[in-house]
């Protein structure tokens, strides 16, 4: 299976350390438009899977491919550029710089030396932030150092810097940790709008919260895949709930 | 030239080498310890040396002039000595400075480099800008010559036996005292670390302290093949730094083999070419390979 | 008028005009040409420390081989002054004629064929430029490719200044040793070393600074500038927006490096020699407290930082040799604990408060900055106008 209509299509991934194999063999393939949440235990490899995807960590084994291109051999900033956006599990966001400057350094333009000494801020960045800005109802803190942002606010500006470019991939690695409930809701509303014309991944915990935004759900543990499905499909597999209620 | 000839002068060339090697070996397990296990750049190690190295001198003019009968057997008194007072700058530098700077390797690197310019300038006015030698005991001259044109002097053996004592010391410290658990543990996960009771802040203090220490016994070692000077540490701190980085800075293995690799090839292309070019070669060659390959010879992989 | 008073205001480039007045005005008015000769000595340390600001304060990338870029340039710069200074009629009492002395006190006979491009004054110019850049450009690539960076970039560094400055010495027959190059005497026939040249001179290295200044005010408000501070703070979130972070860095360090090489060149043109010993661990260290002290992210803060250190030494180093040293030590360990943003971190927290506070009805930064301007003005017309001329008498007749 080499050609695919797949957005993201991962084969026989592995990786391993120092002969610990945090991801085994791991087949997975995600849809257009499609929103995948990926649940599991801790030590499952979820992070891991992300930081394979985006290249933060180097496969051992296996292939990558996004839109049929192979990743696994792209340096990071080239990954991001073919189209794949990824938010860290805390958030990672420039402190000391407005809400705007966060948002404007994120537009795709200018990535090269030269090109971000050349650099203008016309109305083409300004509308786009407008509209992240908009988005992620940071609308009247543009001027504020993000810094002062509450936790809730941060996630939402770092999901905003990724919408900047315009990833057709999206992957989030537990954005609503930490977040109240009613922050919980927007994260939710956010996230059902911003995966209408593009993939979105997100690793969660918070079944509550699966439920409402997931299409299809994966179970990882021990680096490979359990199960994979509907939310009510996982929920009722007895090798799942063996695994989350013990052994 | 014969290729018995060649043989011999390699040999002992090497031979000559494992003095330098004993002196890098013992700057570099005091840098490795405190910069592989509490990733703090110690600018100042070369002075800790020179430390040792005056202690030796002092402890051979006081022998001279009290009791010159002791002149023969003062020196391993003194060696102990060079680690203890080493040992207690190490502990109030520690106390004084580095501690507050912990998470700031950049800046840490300049205050001690600050330090080091003031230790200097405290030799300079203690001792006096001339460099000083100390009497050795007779048994430490000479040389055992085992076959013709073969001369192997006998204080690069004594120093060897040292370095391989201390070296031997260091790693039963590390992986079998109580000590050793501490920090290792600390190094794997500070916050843990305390939360399971380990007085993190004065394992630190040890660490360093006991890393000083190291370089302290280097001094003494350096005493046997070369005068000292308020400067003489700082001409082998970027060295001991090299002998770390290019064995790769968690593993105390690694600055074994890198300091006998960088010492070798400095004493044998040193024959060959003059002095300064054979530095030259040594030094670009380390810096070749780091660029090559940074993480060093013994580098551990860690999933992140 | 108004133009030029709105951008000194919002760029924030008050400071700016009262270095450029104090360098270009009170500093040639208040001094002999002796004296001046020296400010212009510190001032091409100025370079490498405002490069400093560009790579370590805002690439948060400490370097500590500076010297070597500083070195190259100066020395780039001295081996055309130095074919300038050895004609062959000058050089007749030689066994070869022609070449500089050094080479003929080694037993060399002929001119070295990479000393060849030197005899021309634009190749050397370029050169001057180009060939820190290049070293500095394969140096970083190659590090910040692999991600190398903190202390270990540091260290590499380090290990390159020693590695320069042992092959200075070593190769005597080419470089002139631990010596240097000395007895530089002209310029295209100009000769550098009577007083009016040194005015110009002064003049065209200030010219030089306040411009490096203005090129790196410019690249920090600049997306790069953005970037670098991003950088600094969150790398890998950098890298994951597409950007390829070891460029920036990279760029950093090149331009840090071109600044130091303009420094040396224009050391070597002021003080008529280059030797190993701007080259090594040491100065190339002692450069870094003069950005650390100005503050390491102030471009201006940097060059007062040079200044203060440089005239402090000066002053030590005659007056009380054995204190100096240990001053040093005091303000390595005391910038980095108790202020490491400098003196210009200082002035942000300590003075500009209260200077806002006198005038609380102030609009902005102007009239803290045009008080600031009187004063150094204020002080001059104690001296009269001629004290240049008179400053300049009394030093030949010195």
């Amino acid at each position: 299976m080499s050609n695919t209509d797949f957005v993201l299509a991962v084969e026989d991934l592995t990786v391993s350390f120092d002969g610990f194999k945090a991801i085994d063999n791991l087949n997975l393939y995600v849809d257009r438009g499609e929103l995948r949440v990926v649940i599991g235990p801790n030590g499952a490899g979820k992070t891991t899977l992300l930081d394979l995807i985006c290249g933060k960590t180097r496969a051992s084994a296996g292939s990558i491919k996004f839109k049929n291109e192979e990743m696994t051999k792209l340096p990071e900033h080239m990954i991001v550029r073919a189209g794949i956006g990824r938010k860290f599990q805390t958030p990672s966001i420039y402190e000391n710089l407005s809400v705007f400057k966060n948002l404007e350094v994120s537009f795709p333009r200018g990535r090269g030396v030269f090109g971000a000494l050349a650099f203008k801020c016309d109305d083409e960045v300004r509308n786009k932030v407008m509209e992240v800005a908009e988005m992620i109802g940071l609308s009247d803190r543009l001027e504020l150092e993000s810094g002062l942002l509450s936790h809730g606010q941060k996630q939402w500006l770092e999901i905003g810097m990724l919408l900047m470019q315009d990833p057709e991939l999206l992957m989030l690695d537990e954005p609503i940790a930490g977040m109240s409930a009613r922050e919980r809701e927007l994260t939710a509303d956010l996230l059902l709008r911003i995966c209408k014309n593009r993939s979105v991944i997100v690793i969660e915990h918070d079944m509550a919260f699966v439920s409402r935004i997931a299409h299809k759900v994966t179970v990882m543990h021990q680096g490979k895949i359990l199960a994979e499905g509907s939310m009510e499909k996982v929920q009722a597999d007895p090798k799942v709930i063996d695994v989350y209620l013990g052994h | 030239m014969t290729f018995d000839e060649i043989y011999n002068i390699t040999l002992m060339q090497g031979f000559a080498g494992l003095s330098l090697f004993a002196v890098l070996l013992l700057m570099g397990l005091g840098l490795a310890i405190i910069f592989g296990q509490m990733g703090v750049i110690n600018m100042a190690h070369g002075e800790f040396m020179t430390i040792g190295a005056y202690t030796i001198f002092l402890f051979s003019s006081l022998t001279e002039s009290l009791a010159p009968g002791l002149i023969q057997v003062y020196f391993p008194v003194a060696i102990v000595c060079a680690f203890l007072i080493a040992f207690t700058f190490g502990w109030l530098a520690e106390w004084a400075l580095i501690r507050h700077l912990y998470r700031r390797p950049l800046d840490t690197l300049l205050a001690t480099w600050g330090l080091s310019l003031g230790m200097q300038q405290l030799f300079r006015s203690t001792f006096g800008p001339k460099e000083v030698s100390p009497t050795l005991p007779d048994w430490l001259m000479g040389s055992w010559a085992p076959t013709e044109g073969l001369d192997i002097p006998i204080n690069g053996m004594f120093v060897l036996g040292l370095t391989i004592f201390v070296t031997g010391c260091v790693l039963l410290a590390l992986y079998k005292s109580r000590w050793g658990l501490r920090v290792r543990a600390t190094v794997a996960n500070r916050t843990m670390a305390n939360a399971t009771g380990i007085n993190t802040t004065r394992t630190d203090r040890l660490t360093f302290a006991i890393g000083c220490g190291v370089a302290g016994v280097a001094g003494a070692a350096f005493t046997t093949i070369g005068s000292t000077g308020p400067t003489s540490g700082s001409l082998y701190i970027v060295d001991a730094f090299l002998v770390v980085t290019f064995g790769g800075a968690a593993s105390l293995w690694g600055t074994v083999v890198s300091a006998f690799g960088i010492a070798q090839t400095q004493s044998i292309s040193e024959f060959f070419l003059s002095g300064s070019n054979a530095k030259v070669l040594t030094l670009l060659m380390i810096v070749t390979i780091l660029m090559l390959r940074p993480q060093g010879l013994f580098a551990a992989k860690v999933r992140r | 008028m108004n133009a030029i008073k709105n951008w000194v205001t919002r760029g924030g480039y008050a400071s700016f005009v009262i270095l450029a007045l104090i360098l270009l005005v009170a500093f040639p008015l208040l001094m002999d040409i002796f004296r001046l000769n020296l400010v212009g000595k510190y001032l091409t340390y100025g370079f490498v420390a405002i490069g400093l600001v560009m790579l370590w304060g805002y690439g948060g990338v400490l370097s500590l081989g500076q010297g070597v870029f500083f070195g190259l340039g100066g020395y780039a710069m001295a081996m055309f002054l130095k074919l300038e200074a050895s004609d062959p009629e000058s050089t007749a009492i030689q066994s070869t004629p022609g070449i500089p002395d050094f080479m003929d006190w080694n037993q060399l006979t002929e001119l070295p064929m990479w000393w060849l491009p030197f005899k021309s004054l634009p190749l050397t110019l370029i050169a001057v430029i180009a060939v820190p850049t290049l070293l500095a450009f394969i140096i970083s690539y190659a590090m910040f490719k692999r991600r190398v960076g903190g202390v270990y970039f540091a260290i590499i560094t380090q290990a390159v200044a020693l590695i320069l400055t042992v092959l200075i010495i070593g190769q005597q027959g080419f470089t002139g040793g631990v010596n240097g190059m000395t007895d530089l005497k002209t310029l295209m026939g100009w000769d550098i070393r009577d007083d009016s040249s040194k005015y110009i001179l002064y003049f065209v290295n200030v010219g030089l600074l306040l411009d490096a200044i203005l090129l790196c005010r410019w690249i920090q408000l600049s997306k790069l500038g953005t970037l670098l501070l991003a950088m600094r703070d969150k790398e890998d979130r950098v890298r994951f927006s597409g950007y390829d972070v070891s460029m920036f860095k990279v760029f950093a360090f090149c331009l840090a490096a071109a600044l130091s090489a303009v420094g040396g060149a224009m050391f070597t043109l002021q003080v008529g020699f280059m030797s190993p010993s701007f080259v090594g661990i040491v100065p190339s260290i002692e450069m870094v407290i003069f950005a650390a002290i100005g503050g390491r992210m102030s471009l201006v803060g940097a060059v007062y930082g040079t200044l203060l250190v440089n005239f402090g030494k000066t002053y030590f180093s005659e007056s009380f040799p054995d204190l100096w040293l240990f001053l040093m030590s005091a303000l390595f360990i005391g910038v980095v604990m108790g202020f490491p943003n400098g003196l210009a971190g200082l002035y942000e927290s300590h003075i500009k408060p209260r200077l806002m506070r006198r005038k609380p009805d102030a609009p902005e930064a102007a009239p803290a900055a045009s008080t600031e301007l009187h004063s150094s003005v204020a002080t001059s017309p104690t001296a009269p106008a001629d004290i240049g001329l008179s400053g300049k008498v009394s030093s030949q007749s010195a």
